[in-house]
């Protein structure tokens, strides 16, 4: 299948591991990602933030590029690139809003094409043949699956999976032959771009989550989003000297856990450039 | 919705106008919003407080509140609230109308230096350069705060980021950056640069 891919600027700035993994993976998988053409940043915190009809208008100018390039699916591997796209696509329903955001951005937005997560690509490849794929499978993987904020939320915008007890990662990394814990923070935000604005908030959330984590008994934790990735990998040495405890809890995204059982290296998948990794 | 501060003559003219989905007056104050709230607890208003003020008219005290600018967007209180309320989405036309009105919390610097910063720089490159950002991020907040050290925190990451090849010296701008400049210029509400 070929999709269109959304990036987005953390999967070409310092999240290009996340990117290299999930390349990697999902070309084994003989899923076809074609860039869209020319795409710009989608606004992120700061535009929802600080000016509403910016924060609509720059997801609808990339929906509008990979509509006018035929794609009938857009994959945004950044769940607020895909929520933002998503929002657009909800908008849009509305014709006076279509017809504003369409000269604002110089294009047709029509907003029919369908947004996918990371977790709804390998739904779409389907877990019965995933399952068949995997070469090696992750016996000793006992994970969290850390799906975050904006996977599940807001329900009416993103439509997907149960916004309070997800389980649509499990279900990808129990194909894998990967065990999984039952956890308090699978939900719970862990400060997202708040990194350098509010440090504080930010190494108090991605404590709670790690330290939840680990007292299920995760040896790992799962995420499909490049800045829950940046405050649980990234943060964690940060975590460990504000609260005085090791963690060492290894952060995989879950196309690294994907390729790992389809018999890719951790050289492949992009592994070795986590913060923490395995000792 | 609209509201308006009641014999306030001095204070300017504000008018806090919400999507058209946001219906305040629906709120009944049960809480929920700011019991799942993950930063509530260093808030100087809860999330239900904020909401609560916008029913009294009280506009004033929440737009210049701290709240709003330690708020994450995550989304937890709209997805939560029986009454549908969206209260992440009044969080975000509360700080779009203090910074128009120039009414942000000072307290707040570093926050909102980053949310301009991340704008100023995407208007310019059409796609985020992540150096560029912590360099203007961190010359707002020193200028604002007097806070020189704030220059050299974190700068321990660079040469860790460095090797794992995450830092990008060149790194790519949109092509099309024209039409990034009219999409800016046709949303601006005057707080862009």
């Amino acid at each position: 299948m070929n999709i269109g891919y959304y990036p987005g600027c953390a999967l070409h700035g310092s999240s290009n591991d996340y990117e290299q993994s999930l390349r990697a993976c999902l070309g084994a998988l003989d899923v076809q990602l074609t860039e869209i053409n020319d795409w710009i940043c989608c606004g992120a915190t700061a535009a929802h933030s600080l000016n509403h009809k910016l924060s609509l208008a720059l997801p609808a100018r990339n929906l509008a590029l990979a509509e006018r390039d035929g794609f009938k699916q857009v994959f945004a591997p950044c769940p607020l690139c895909s929520m933002q796209l998503l929002k657009v696509k909800k908008a849009v329903g509305d014709e006076k809003v279509r017809r504003e955001l369409s000269e604002t951005v110089e294009a047709d937005v029509r907003g029919d094409s369908l947004i996918l997560n990371l977790i709804q690509i390998f739904e779409g490849v389907g877990l019965e043949r995933l399952k068949a794929c995997v070469k090696t499978p992750l016996e000793s993987i006992n994970a969290a699956c850390y799906y975050g904020c904006l996977l599940t939320r807001p329900p009416d915008v993103v439509h997907f999976d149960d916004f309070e007890q997800p389980t649509s990662m499990e279900a990808v990394l129990a194909a894998l032959g990967a065990k999984t814990v039952e956890w308090n923070y699978k939900t719970e935000c862990c400060g997202a771009g708040m990194t350098m604005a509010n440090e504080d908030a930010v190494l108090d959330l991605a404590h709670k989550i790690l330290n939840n984590a680990a007292e299920h008994g995760a040896n790992c934790v799962v995420v499909a989003c490049p800045m829950c990735h940046v405050n649980l990998d990234m943060k964690q040495a940060a975590v460990e000297r504000r609260y005085g405890k090791k963690l060492g809890m290894v952060v995989y995204y879950l196309s690294d856990l994907v390729g790992l059982a389809l018999g890719l290296s951790p050289e492949q998948l992009g592994i070795g450039r986590h913060f923490v990794t395995k000792a | 919705m609209e509201s308006r501060a009641p014999g306030q003559a001095a204070s300017p003219p504000v008018r806090v106008r919400f999507p058209d989905h946001i219906h305040i007056a629906d709120c009944y104050q049960c809480g929920k919003c700011t019991a799942g709230c993950p930063v509530s607890q260093d808030m100087d208003l809860a999330p239900n407080q904020v909401v609560r003020l916008m029913q009294l008219d009280h506009w004033e005290r929440a737009v210049r509140s701290q709240a709003i600018w330690e708020c994450l967007g995550c989304q937890t209180c709209s997805t939560r609230c029986p009454k549908s309320v969206d209260c992440a989405g009044i969080m975000d036309a509360l700080r779009e109308v203090a910074l128009v009105h120039k009414m942000a919390s000072r307290a707040r610097l570093p926050e909102i230096s980053f949310q301009e910063s991340f704008l100023e720089n995407i208007r310019r490159n059409g796609r985020l350069n992540e150096l560029e950002l912590i360099g203007s991020f961190k010359a707002k907040v020193v200028i604002g705060t007097g806070r020189l050290w704030f220059l050299f925190k974190d700068a321990g990451l660079a040469p860790q980021l460095s090797r794992r090849k995450k830092l990008h010296f060149l790194p790519e701008k949109a092509r099309d950056r024209k039409i990034v400049e009219r999409i800016f210029a046709r949303c601006s509400n005057r707080t862009e640069p």
